[in-house]
């Protein structure tokens, strides 16, 4: 890709045929650029990881919000109001001692948008979405993840209709602590399962 | 955020941005946009995407993501009727025209394309932009 300007301004390829698609579908009146604006806005700013964070720490705090999460994620999501612009369902799944959960889209890249903002790059590429489902234990390895051998990886192939939250188990020594506090301990990784909750300092 | 070494045999990159340019936000927004609008549901919008991901010669470090879902979305307006292949290779030809005749440090407006008054809906010259 072309990034050369020194002389005049230059569209790359794709920025241009982006800007065709723009003008056409504006004119057409399929969409505002304004709301276009908001929704990159959204993205960048607003949605990401620290909304699926709140979710884990709620879950490991209040017994009957984390039984409703296992029951109903789409409601229970919801009810913080992170909601899916997509309409997709939602499931959680809880990682204990004996089963470690880990999700994937072998497909192209679903994802849970409203909980976790948008895929890191890994996510989209070929080599995760091929090798997630044939060899998890090893990717999870080159993830710096080593997990004991008496424990069960189940992997989640996500689709547009079905998305996935992993609950990655509460860190030992954080009794009594805040929602606030827990939260900072749960990383965008350890919701796909590529990674664990953070230990407490 | 997480900052664990970068995975051999996976990409490394744990917390880039979540795009690295701006018309990728923009191809993105607009996908959302169009589903809010009812266009195509999400289950299509998968297929299309899929169809274009798994593609021989996808790049494995994900690289070129964005540019495999611009495809996508071009290909799925394109069965719509919403806009056609030869529209869309015109007026990106105009836009790249368009900038490069507007000095550096202006916007860039489509009405700078010094080949504007031509017209835009006659048929595709021929000069359609590259990519997709």
């Amino acid at each position: 890709m072309s990034h050369d300007h020194d002389h005049d301004n230059e569209l790359d390829p794709f920025a241009a045929r982006v800007r065709a698609l723009e003008t056409i579908l504006t004119e057409k009146g399929l969409i505002d650029p304004a709301a276009i604006d908001v929704i990159v806005d959204t993205y960048e700013t607003k949605i990401g990881p620290r909304n699926g964070a709140k979710v884990v720490a709620k879950a490991w705090v209040d017994l009957e919000f984390a039984a409703w999460l296992k029951r109903d994620a789409t409601a229970a999501i919801a009810s913080l109001s992170y909601t899916g612009r997509q309409g997709e369902h939602m499931q959680a799944v809880f990682n204990s001692e004996a089963t470690h959960n880990l999700v994937v889209c072998t497909l192209c890249s679903c994802y849970p948008w409203s909980v976790l903002g948008l895929p890191p790059v890994w996510y989209k590429a070929p080599p995760y979405r091929s090798r997630a489902v044939i060899d998890p234990r090893g990717v999870l390895e080159e993830f710096g993840l080593t997990l004991p051998a008496a424990t069960k990886i189940r992997v989640w192939d996500s689709t547009a209709e079905l998305r996935y939250l992993v609950v990655p188990m509460r860190p030992e020594g954080t009794e009594g602590w805040s929602e606030e506090r827990l939260a900072e301990l749960v990383t965008r990784d350890a919701m796909i399962g590529t990674g664990l909750a953070k230990e407490p300092a | 955020m997480s900052r664990h070494e970068a995975a051999a045999g996976l990409p490394a990159g744990i917390d880039e941005p979540v795009f690295t340019e701006p018309w990728q936000a923009e191809a993105f927004a607009m996908t959302v946009a169009l589903h809010d609008k009812g266009l195509f549901s999400w289950g299509e919008w998968a297929d299309a995407l899929a169809t274009e991901v798994n593609r021989p010669g996808a790049a494995s470090d994900g690289h070129d993501y964005y540019e495999h879902w611009l495809a996508a979305l071009e290909k799925l307006l394109s069965a719509k009727g919403v806009a056609g292949k030869g529209d869309v290779d015109a007026l990106a030809a105009a836009w790249e025209r368009a900038a490069h005749a507007t000095p550096h440090g202006k916007p860039i407006l489509l009405e700078n394309d010094p080949r504007s008054t031509e017209g835009r809906s006659g048929p595709t010259n021929g000069r359609g932009g590259a990519g997709a």
